[in-house]
């Protein structure tokens, strides 16, 4: 089972090559991960910063040769598991030749989950099963507050956010799989949270499993926005001193998910849902107060355990939900370009491509349709 | 055009730079006159340009842009050049045109510069993807700077051989020409606009992204240009001047390559580009010390580009930048259409020009009017009144 991943754009080829380097790290085995040496593809000029670029002039024009080098890796595997893109969503190649090959994968592979990662600081994929979001506010926050880094660097930020990913792109034990790694980990039933945890134990083999992940996650075409929270992060330095123990980090998660807190520091501890349930921690997430009426608390929540510790870090816990904390950085987003919009700024730049005002429009009217459905869960 | 100064460069140190065959001469210039520059030697050697342009142009795997460079205030830079941008704009549609051009300033020794310059700018607007202004004015005042820095001889100021923008460096250039101090702020200037595009960095920009960035609107393309550092001191007791200096610096008058004064007006777009061992945290934290003294438009309040090179220029540990698409440069033209009304009114020299078969009067009033909507366009911008559209609702 395998996991076909592309990186595209500048954003896409940085957070790629970080992702693998810890994942590589990791595996102690002889499973390095390397590039095969005909997997990629480059160009002389970028999209100068123009989705119109990206998706009408280049992705067509490369498209044969990009759909080649996926279909060689798919090949290889020996059963598609799912396809996994990074891209930045503010640039010109990561924005809109991703979108472009997006549409393409989907149609040449449509039984395939495809997950893109994009890096925010505009639009949303209809085509993807599932959009996990990184804001590089937010991860140059981590990195100042809690890792302590001074002189932060993109390469930085870029570990960060390939840390978070790596988090979820591991082997996992499920409910279900009594014990033995998932060949599929997530079931046909839609949780709306996954969690997975990592204790010092055994090693294995490395597998990545994202069929499920998608489907547990992603219960309803309207709601594909993901977003991440790790824990715990900090410096290198801090790493040897700290003692953790499950309680406290699965407590952590709760309130940060409630709080709407991207971080450690700073979460607002006032904050509490409706009724609390008093009980393990575990079961803290169990509460329904936390879901939407229209699903079953037990189909909302799952947890998945890996035996392999996760660079560097002796436990750690990821949180991924399909909730409302994205919409307000997508409001605020949505807000800015319809200003840009209304002004008909940089429009001339995206009509040289052949991209019409109609079009400009529609987009909107996609993300307004997408802010509205989660504003009202 | 003219013999003599392509002779001096085909002698100079450079010489193996330019193959004799990429140069085109005739026998004068265009003396100072527009028409003749655009019209008869545009005419003239049309398809000799288009030639050697395609043959260049051939060489390359990806041509990303053309840079031209000119002044304003000539015949051959300004009207030839106007001509050869329209040509290159026929040719080669789909590849950018930066032009950095060199206007006049109050004291100009050619008399028909604003003619000139009117004439041209017209062009400019229609036919550039992207102006970088320069005034002689400020190149001389940034000289100055550097010559009172150097001259002070105080323990602490003696400044680094070889590290002001003046300087030249790599050549064999025993006696200084008069115009070298200055041509090599400009040369620096073009040295850091590509050096993302040679080095590599944690965040590349290409030439391409500067254009898409940093132009809203097609005509309004012309950028405010500052450098940072103008040069690096020698005694490595004194700390060099600290980060956040430098981008302070940026945005002091002292420091554009035009007089113009954006702090007081409005700016479009901005883009930051970096060189040396500097990390984003530090482009963010400077970013938001200094937001709250520039006005930004209202639908681009987060209006910055940036880039980071990792490499350096020569003898300095870092450099930064910054150009700025800001409605200032509307006093610039607004000064240059005065001096070009006080010529025509009365009629001064127009028939040098009206002699040279293409040229009509019609030409002058359209690049008047050319010039007058560009100003009235950058004006308008800096109204509030902003289209509230309301954004877009969803029946639930």
């Amino acid at each position: 089972m395998s996991v076909v991943s592309l990186q595209l754009g500048q954003c896409g080829n940085q957070i790629g090559h970080e992702l693998f380097s810890i994942i590589s790290s990791d595996s102690n085995g002889p499973n390095r991960k390397k590039y095969g040496d005909k997997a990629h593809f480059s160009q002389k000029q970028g999209s100068g910063n123009n989705w119109a670029n990206g998706f009408c002039v280049l992705g067509p024009r490369h498209e044969e040769v990009v759909e080649d080098l996926v279909r060689r890796e798919i090949e290889r595997s020996d059963r598609l598991a799912g396809i996994f893109t990074m891209m930045s969503v503010a640039g010109g190649t990561g924005s809109g030749v991703g979108t472009y090959i997006t549409q393409c994968l989907r149609d040449l592979y449509p039984s395939a989950f495809i997950l893109n990662q994009v890096t925010w600081p505009y639009g949303a994929g209809e085509l993807s099963d599932a959009i996990l979001v990184h804001e590089n506010d937010t991860v140059h926050q981590i990195c100042s507050r809690l890792m302590n880094i001074t002189h932060i660097s993109i390469t930085d930020v870029n570990k960060v956010m390939a840390h978070q990913l790596a988090s979820i792109l591991q082997p996992a034990h499920t409910a279900h799989s009594g014990g033995q790694y998932c060949r599929n980990p997530l079931g046909a039933d839609p949780p709306t949270f996954f969690c997975t945890l990592h204790t010092r134990t055994l090693a294995d083999i490395f597998l990545l499993s994202t069929g499920e992940l998608l489907t547990s996650l992603v219960c309803h075409p309207e709601y594909k926005l993901l977003s991440l929270c790790n824990i715990p992060q900090m410096s290198s330095t801090s790493l040897a001193y700290s003692v953790f123990n499950w309680p406290g980090l699965l407590k952590h998660l709760r309130q940060m998910l409630i709080a709407t807190a991207k971080m450690e520091e700073g979460i607002d501890w006032t904050v509490s849902a409706p009724s609390v349930v008093r009980a393990t921690e575990e079961n803290g997430f169990k509460d329904p107060a936390l879901y939407v009426p229209w699903l079953q608390t037990e189909n909302s929540f799952s947890t998945w355990n890996s035996s392999v510790p996760l660079n560097g870090y002796e436990k750690s816990a990821t949180l991924i939900s399909n909730s409302q904390s994205l919409l307000k950085p997508l409001d605020s987003i949505v807000r800015k370009a319809w200003d840009m919009f209304a002004s008909r700024a940089y429009v001339h730049q995206y009509t040289k491509f052949g991209i019409s005002e109609e079009d400009f429009l529609d987009s909107f009217t996609a993300l307004e349709q997408i802010i509205s459905s989660y504003t009202h869960l | 055009m003219e013999e003599g100064v392509l002779g001096e460069i085909l002698q100079g140190p450079l010489r193996s730079l330019f193959s004799s065959t990429q140069l085109i001469s005739d026998v004068s210039g265009s003396g100072n006159n527009w028409a003749v520059g655009h019209h008869t030697y545009g005419m003239t050697y049309r398809e000799q340009i288009v030639d050697e342009v395609r043959k260049a142009a051939e060489h390359c795997d990806c041509l990303q842009c053309f840079f031209l460079i000119h002044s304003m205030g000539g015949g051959t830079g300004s009207g030839l050049g106007t001509f050869v941008l329209k040509l290159l704009e026929e040719e080669f549609p789909e590849v950018y045109r930066i032009v950095t051009s060199v206007y006049p300033t109050t004291e100009d020794d050619v008399i028909t510069s604003p003619y000139n310059s009117i004439l041209a700018m017209k062009e400019l607007t229609e036919h550039a993807d992207c102006v970088l202004p320069v005034d002689n004015q400020s190149l001389v005042e940034i000289v100055g700077k550097i010559n009172h820095m150097s001259g002070m001889g105080k323990p602490g100021c003696v400044i680094k051989k070889d590290t002001t923008i003046i300087s030249g460096h790599g050549g064999a250039v025993k006696n200084e020409k008069p115009f070298d101090a200055m041509n090599n702020i400009v040369a620096n200037l073009l040295l850091n606009i590509t050096s993302s595009s040679r080095f590599e960095g944690s965040l590349n920009m290409d030439l391409n992204e500067i254009a898409m960035n940093l132009v809203p609107f097609p005509r309004l393309h012309y950028l405010v240009s500052s450098l940072t550092p103008l040069y690096a001191l020698a005694d490595v007791s004194v700390p060099p001047r600290r980060l956040d200096q430098m981008f302070s610096d940026a945005f002091s008058k002292e420091h554009q390559l035009i007089r113009a004064d954006p702090k007081h007006n409005l700016y479009l777009a901005c883009a930051l580009m970096l060189r040396g061992n500097v990390q984003v945290s530090d482009l963010r934290r400077n970013i938001e010390r200094l937001k709250p003294s520039l006005p930004f438009a209202a639908w681009n309040q987060e209006g910055w580009k940036t880039s980071l090179c990792s490499v350096p220029p020569v003898g300095h540990t870092h450099s930064l930048l910054a150009l700025a698409n800001n409605t200032c440069v509307r006093s610039t033209f607004s000064e240059l259409r005065e001096r070009f009304v006080k010529l025509y009114r009365r009629k001064a020299h127009l028939h040098h020009y009206l002699s040279v078969g293409g040229m009509e009067l019609a030409g002058f009033s359209e690049a008047f009017s050319s010039i007058s909507n560009l100003i009235e366009d950058y004006s308008h911008l800096e109204s509030p009144q902003m289209p509230n559209a309301p954004r877009l609702t969803i029946a639930t």
